[in-house]
């Protein structure tokens, strides 16, 4: 249950003593749990032995593939979930838990894509390549999210963000190209700056009512994806559809990174992308290290922390905020441009919720740029499969292959996989006297 | 560090005051009228700011005229359109009917401490359960409406309920999790009207069967022949369930014990209330409520279901809430002012080229200058009076 | 150094904390601080640390006027606080804590450097004899060790005056002791020490000056070589304070609450209150004293029902209470004065009615069938109001509103007004001013002489030994003793609770 107990200082005292085994209470509770869940996920799995059977032709790269034949590879991954729910219910894995856990569901996803694509052939490469690419404007979103809650300002408003930056970006960019001196490319990149700068300024105006009207920081959020969702429509309705000028950018093609996009496999993947892509994963890069061994990472932490303990210190606790908060709408801007990139024009509501996915991201990711990277690939990865499974007509609902995300973020957020903690003081407004 | 303590002195005899002023103390009239209008007014004038700045050729020409008049034929056409004609009135009617009941779907759960974002997710459950309801039978409507009424409900209540629980027993915060069940049964419903048992037949879009003419909410203004006017007994409902809120907070146990726990959880647990049941209880009856709004949805408005029959109801309700103060009284009248932009919105989309959307723009600033009563403070250069928070969102905790 | 305040006053909305406050303190002298609860301690030390800006007077430094807006300008200047609540991030280690503010960086001032870091705080640390751990993550660490850190953080940022706020309320008596110790070795190195404390006998062994404040107004000095605590206490109060409290000759009856062998573990299972055997009786208060942290509050907190019993059993008047829940023992006639008032004991929204319908809203006559009769319980509140002395406008007053004595004697109105077998009373009077500390002192002696068991919980010795007939000191989530109250003093108790002496329980 959650408290608004302010961050207090009533640490155990050692006037207690640890008796017993290792393992707490919770933990075995969890184990169990555990282990019912893989008895279950094998029950699951059975159903991949009906219907569909043959063998599942995956395409690689340069013309390589494999096979999978689909009804001998569920019998294995049931009869090796059952070993190991055995297992887990037995002593459990210890520290191999998660390994285990992440090996298992591995194993169904491939048994259920030969299910899926028995008797036929399947872009395997592609369907990684675009998770990938599904996956970008969720680790910018992610991170502007990670951003903010490390230094405690609850920000609901990505969504708001991203798609003030798909806007902005299609309508300067567009705007740009025709400037003196400018083509459609630079006009883009114009376009790209001017997405940071006003979605930098709805997160100033996200942070200015939160700390300077405490307001609470929900609901700011809620009236800045109200606003912005209700202001780019009605540009959209009222500029952009009169003025089809207004509303056109090139798309951004792949930048194939040399040697490095000539790596088996991975070359596809990762390397031959747009440089949306490797901003993500630089961002991603760099933010962990600041984050963590800088004296700006510092300070942000005991911020979103225990905000008094920094203010007694002389940490500008507001001034801090702030800046965090800017930045992050500067980066959620540059992650709304995707859209752009990718389509060359801006459609009414484009980010299509994916503002509320990103944070979803960002409690899944455990409020760590990595822990966001591997989530937002994994949301990225299911986009993907209900994309490509639409086109093998399996049967299967393809809104039953979109609900997982949801569903996997419910069980997370459930502490079914492990608890995830957030900054304590998110959400909290602070005053300084 | 709370410095400012009133060191009481005995009761002063109280002194007599004048009824009506006595009448607007009670009702707070500085919290629950001044603010709302002034942020109303805040709003309209920015919203004219942009729908000025935004009349690109008139900009050009230098015609402020030619502006100012848009912006007042726009700020006309809202109002007359709708309120102007029985048929404007009715339209009102039947946007505001959902807004209510999903606007108090959220305050039941704020006010119990939750953040409720699943009004729409709940509306979908409700309104798929009356619809099953309403095409599967054939009258008589003395039975098959209220049946179709408690299906939604129940419904509801139950996908509302899943979060609560959830909620009760593991920590996952609802912030979080009514996002995702929006999602989940916006894809089960599109799922389920591809299915055969709900799908219309030859059809092949997402769209229900229809609810039988048995089973339909009766028309309002039943007196009248004109077809157009679509506003039904839904709106009745609302009324009910706005009055079943004011009961539950204000007089039964149930909901005082809501009401401490959504305040102090500590305090309700200490004072031998039961946090896992009441979290679950506000979750149920709140989607109870807005199940209730896609039921009328359903079989009021609509008589089909589609896949967005839900539309940004559940938003919107958020911003009604809000405006409303969480109170039932305040909710009514706000949703009637929701329902007066959407109704009259559509006019001055006809009459004047302003897209409808900028009434979505208005809503956010309404709902901006009412959470932020100090930033409205500001502008109208008003003194600070004590003037409570809505609610306060309390960390994703564990 | 020489830091002095002048004319300090502070006004919040409707209150004057600080009220033209002087104040003066040279390096290598202990000045300490002494006032009651909501006496504007805090106020001026908020003022003096730029956490708040005072309306008139000025801050010296050696005579030059300061203006501090921020503790930025505050550390600067060479001042330092150790707060009463403990500014340290939980989940950050003893070097990060230490240097946040001023972090030894490399990489033109952008990489944080740590081993710097640690190395700095090991060297501060031996030099003051405080042993701690760089690396060690604070929410490990016992309170007393987690003090020192924030001792280290003031001497880290080179402050020439130090600041202790209310230092000792969470030390066990062995860890006052060693805190005095780095008190006087910090005197020893020329620091100026201001010591604010409500707790007079440690004010006067420590102190070598003292200060008076009482209502936001310095009221005197006194020398702590020659002065009594008996006038320092009137001089605190502003009247003679009577520091016992007057109690007929206990008569106890029969056992109202018995555990036998109770013990209660936290989630992972460690123990927290280890096989505890207690006996209440009618007519007697039994005093529960220790440090705080020693399993007091879980003890309360399993026996109310707030918490699962692991082992044991609970028995009220010979009926097996072991799994009741809050509910069940407020229908057996069981009144619990909450130890975090503002945390479970009230809701800050709610108004006085509401507040003293807490508990008993479920029930005739406050109730019937689905509903609560508000008119019922107004009527009501407004005859406690009256019977409790509780100073308000109103019924419909919000008690967040209310003076922190005033918001107990709600909590207290509505646990000890009905028909009751036994009464848990924790912390009855933290934190609020003297004349609500008398009455509920009295109040629950009332308790006591009418024929109920009372169980006081309390973490000040002082209290205990005025109300309790019995004591029981708890250490370590075990009782280690159990005396009449007749045969025992402040001193031996005292050596219980540092878990110096065991007893045979």
């Amino acid at each position: 249950m959650s408290t608004t107990t302010p961050a207090g200082t009533t640490a155990t005292t050692d006037a207690t003593t640890v008796v017993g085994t290792p393992l707490t209470f919770e933990e075995k509770r969890h184990a169990r749990n555990l282990g019912i869940a893989y008895i279950v996920l094998a029950g699951i799995t059975m159903i991949f032995l009906t219907g569909h059977s043959g063998t599942a032709t995956f395409n690689l790269d340069a013309g390589r593939s494999f096979g999978l034949p689909a009804q001998p590879l569920a019998w294995f991954v049931a009869a090796s979930l059952a070993v190991v729910a055995g297992i887990q219910l037995w002593r459990g894995f210890g520290k191999w838990t998660n390994v285990v856990l992440a090996m298992a569901s591995l194993l169904i996803f491939m048994s259920f894509l030969a299910w899926a694509a028995a008797g036929r052939e399947f872009s395997f490469i592609g369907m990684l390549a675009s998770a990938v690419t599904f996956s970008t404007p969720l680790i910018f979103g992610a991170c502007a999210g990670i951003m903010c809650e490390r230094s405690g300002v609850v920000n609901i408003a990505i969504e708001g963000l991203l798609l003030n930056g798909a806007f902005t970006s299609a309508f300067v960019g567009s705007l740009a190209s025709g400037w003196p001196g400018m083509g459609p490319k630079s006009g883009f990149w114009v376009g790209v700056l001017a997405a940071m700068i006003t979605s930098a300024l709805f997160a100033w105006l996200l942070a200015w009512l939160a700390i300077r009207f405490k307001v609470d920081q929900v609901i700011v959020g809620f009236f800045i994806n109200f606003f912005v969702l209700g202001l780019t429509s009605f540009l959209s309705s009222r500029v952009l559809t009169e003025n089809p000028d207004y509303n056109d950018t090139p798309t951004l093609g792949a930048w194939k990174i040399p040697l490095l996009e000539r790596i088996p496999v991975l070359g596809q993947i990762l390397f031959r992308q747009t440089v949306f892509v490797y901003g993500a994963y630089v961002l991603v890069v760099v933010f962990t290290w600041f984050l963590f061994r800088t004296k700006w990472g510092l300070r942000t932490r005991a911020v979103g922390e225990h905000p008094r303990a920094a203010d007694t210190l002389g940490v500008n606790v507001l001034r801090l905020r702030y800046r965090n908060v800017i930045m992050a709408g500067a980066i959620a801007g540059f992650g709304g441009a995707w859209w752009t990139a990718t389509l060359g024009r801006f459609n009414e509501n484009i980010t299509n919720g994916r503002g509320f996915i990103a944070l979803a991201v960002v409690i899944v990711g455990r409020w760590h740029p990595v822990g966001a990277l591997s989530a937002a690939l994994l949301f990225g990865l299911f986009d993907s499969v209900a994309d490509k499974l639409s086109l093998l007509n399996t049967g299967l609902p393809s809104e039953f292959i979109k609900m997982t995300p949801y569903l996997m973020t419910i069980v997370v957020v459930a502490g079914f996989v492990g608890r995830s903690r957030g900054p304590k003081a998110a959400g909290q407004p602070y005053e300084s006297q | 560090m709370t410095a400012a303590t009133v060191d009481g002195s005995p009761a002063a005899a109280p002194e007599q005051k004048p009824k009506l002023v006595a009448f607007f103390d009670r009702i707070d009239a500085y919290n629950n009228l001044l603010l709302p209008v002034l942020a109303i007014v805040s709003a309209l004038i920015v919203g004219a700011f942009i729908i000025g700045l935004t009349d690109i050729d008139r900009l050009k020409e230098g015609d402020i005229g030619g502006i100012l008049t848009t912006i007042k034929d726009a700020y006309v056409a809202l109002p007359t359109g709708a309120l102007g004609s029985l048929r404007g009135i009715s339209e009102t009617i039947v946007s505001a009917t959902p807004l209510i009941l999903a606007g108090l779907c959220f305050a039941v759960a704020a006010r119990s401490g939750l953040f409720n974002i699943g009004a729409t997710g709940q509306m979908f459950a409700g309104g798929m359960a009356s619809v099953w309801v309403g095409f599967t039978m054939d009258g008589p409507g003395i039975v098959q409406v209220p049946l179709a009424l408690l299906a939604g409900i129940v419904a509801g209540g139950l996908w509302g309920g899943i979060v609560g629980l959830l909620k009760a027993r593991t920590g996952a915060h609802e912030v979080i999790t009514t996002i995702m069940t929006n999602y989940i049964a916006g894809l089960l419903t599109l799922w389920l009207l591809k299915t055969e048992a709900f799908q219309q037949p030859g059809k092949d879009n997402p769209v229900s069967k229809t609810v039988s003419d048995k089973g339909r909410l009766p028309e309002l203004f039943f007196w009248s022949d004109d077809p157009s006017l679509r506003a039904h007994w839904g709106f009745l409902v609302a009324l009910a369930g706005a009055v079943f809120m004011w009961w539950l907070f204000e007089r039964s146990k149930i909901g005082f014990e809501l009401r401490t726990f959504g305040s102090n959880a500590d305090a309700a647990r200490y004072a031998g209330m039961k946090p896992a049941t009441l979290t679950t209880l506000a979750m149920f009856i709140a989607g109870g409520l807005a199940g209730l709004g896609g039921a009328t949805q359903i079989i009021g408005t609509q008589g089909y279901a589609t896949e967005s029959f839900a539309g940004s109801i559940g938003f919107d309700a958020i911003a009604v809430a809000l405006l409303g103060r969480n109170k039932p009284v305040g909710i009514v009248f706000a949703a009637f002012l929701f329902g007066i932009l959407e109704a009259g919105g559509r006019k001055m989309q006809l009459e004047t080229d302003i897209p409808l959307d900028v009434v979505l723009v208005l809503r956010a600033l309404i709902v901006l200058f009412i959470a932020a009563p100090a930033l409205t403070r500001l502008i109208w250069r008003l003194k600070s009076e004590g003037s409570t928070s809505v609610l306060q969102f309390r960390g994703w905790g564990a | 150094m020489e830091l002095e305040l002048r004319g300090i006053t502070k006004r919040f909305p409707g209150v004057v904390a600080n009220d033209d406050v002087n104040l003066r303190v040279r390096g290598g002298e202990v000045l300490a601080l002494v006032g009651e609860n909501g006496a504007g301690k805090s106020t001026l030390m908020n003022v003096l640390y730029g956490l708040y800006k005072a309306d008139e007077g000025e801050i010296l430094i050696d005579g030059v006027p300061q203006h501090f807006t921020s503790p930025r300008d505050a550390i600067a200047a060479g001042i330092g606080m150790v707060h009463q609540h403990f500014m340290l991030v939980p989940v950050f280690t003893v070097a990060e804590n230490v240097v946040m503010g001023v972090e030894p960086t490399s990489l033109g001032g952008i990489k944080l450097d740590l081993a710097t870091a640690r190395e700095q705080v090991r060297t501060i640390s031996e030099q003051y004899g405080m042993h701690l751990d760089p690396d060690a993550v604070i929410e490990d660490m016992p309170v007393g060790l987690q003090q020192r850190v924030e001792i280290i953080k003031v001497l880290f940022r080179h402050a020439k005056i130090v600041v202790f706020d209310e230092p000792t309320a969470v030390l066990t008596p062995q860890e006052i002791d060693d805190f005095f110790v780095i008190v006087e070795s910090l005197k020893a190195d020329g620091k100026g020490i201001v010591f604010i404390t409500h707790k007079l006998r440690e004010a006067i062994k420590v102190a070598d000056r003292i200060e008076v404040l009482r209502r936001g107004k310095t009221v005197g000095d006194a020398d702590p070589k020659t002065v009594k605590d008996t006038e320092l206490a009137e001089m605190m109060v502003g009247r003679p304070v009577d520091l016992v409290v007057d109690k007929a000759q206990h008569d106890p009856g029969d056992v109202v609450l018995e555990l036998t062998d109770f013990t209660v573990r936290d989630p992972s299972g460690r123990v927290l209150v280890d096989h505890v055997d207690l006996q209440v009786r009618a007519g007697e208060i039994v005093g529960i004293a220790g440090v705080q942290g020693n399993g007091q509050t879980e003890l309360v907190d399993a026996l109310v029902g707030l918490r699962r019993v692991a082992d044991g059993t609970v028995h009220l008047v010979g009926q097996d209470i072991t799994v009741a829940n809050p509910r069940d023992m407020h229908r057996h006639g069981v009144a619990h004065i909450p130890e975090d008032r503002q945390r479970e004991g009230i809701v800050k929204d709610f108004d006085i009615t509401e507040n003293l319908a807490l508990t008993g809203y479920y029930a005739p006559p406050l109730s019937t069938g689905l509903t609560i009769d508000w008119k019922a319980a107004r009527t009501t509140a407004e005859h406690l109001v009256e019977q409790f002395d509780i100073r308000t406008p109103s019924v419909d007053t919000g008690v967040g509103t209310l003076s922190g004595g005033n918001q107990q004697k709600v909590i207290v109105a509505r646990e000890l007004s009905r028909d009751l077998q036994l009464a848990i009373a924790c912390q009855p009077t933290r934190g609020i001013d003297v004349g609500s500390i008398e009455y509920i002192h009295e109040r629950i002696v009332a308790l006591r002489d009418a024929g109920v068991a009372v169980l006081v919980v309390s973490t000040e010795l002082d209290e205990v030994m005025a109300l309790a007939d019995r004591v029981v000191v708890m250490y370590r989530g075990k009782v280690v003793a159990d005396l009449p109250r007749a045969s025992t003093n402040h001193n031996e108790v005292g050596l219980y609770m540092a878990g110096a002496k065991e007893s045979a329980a």
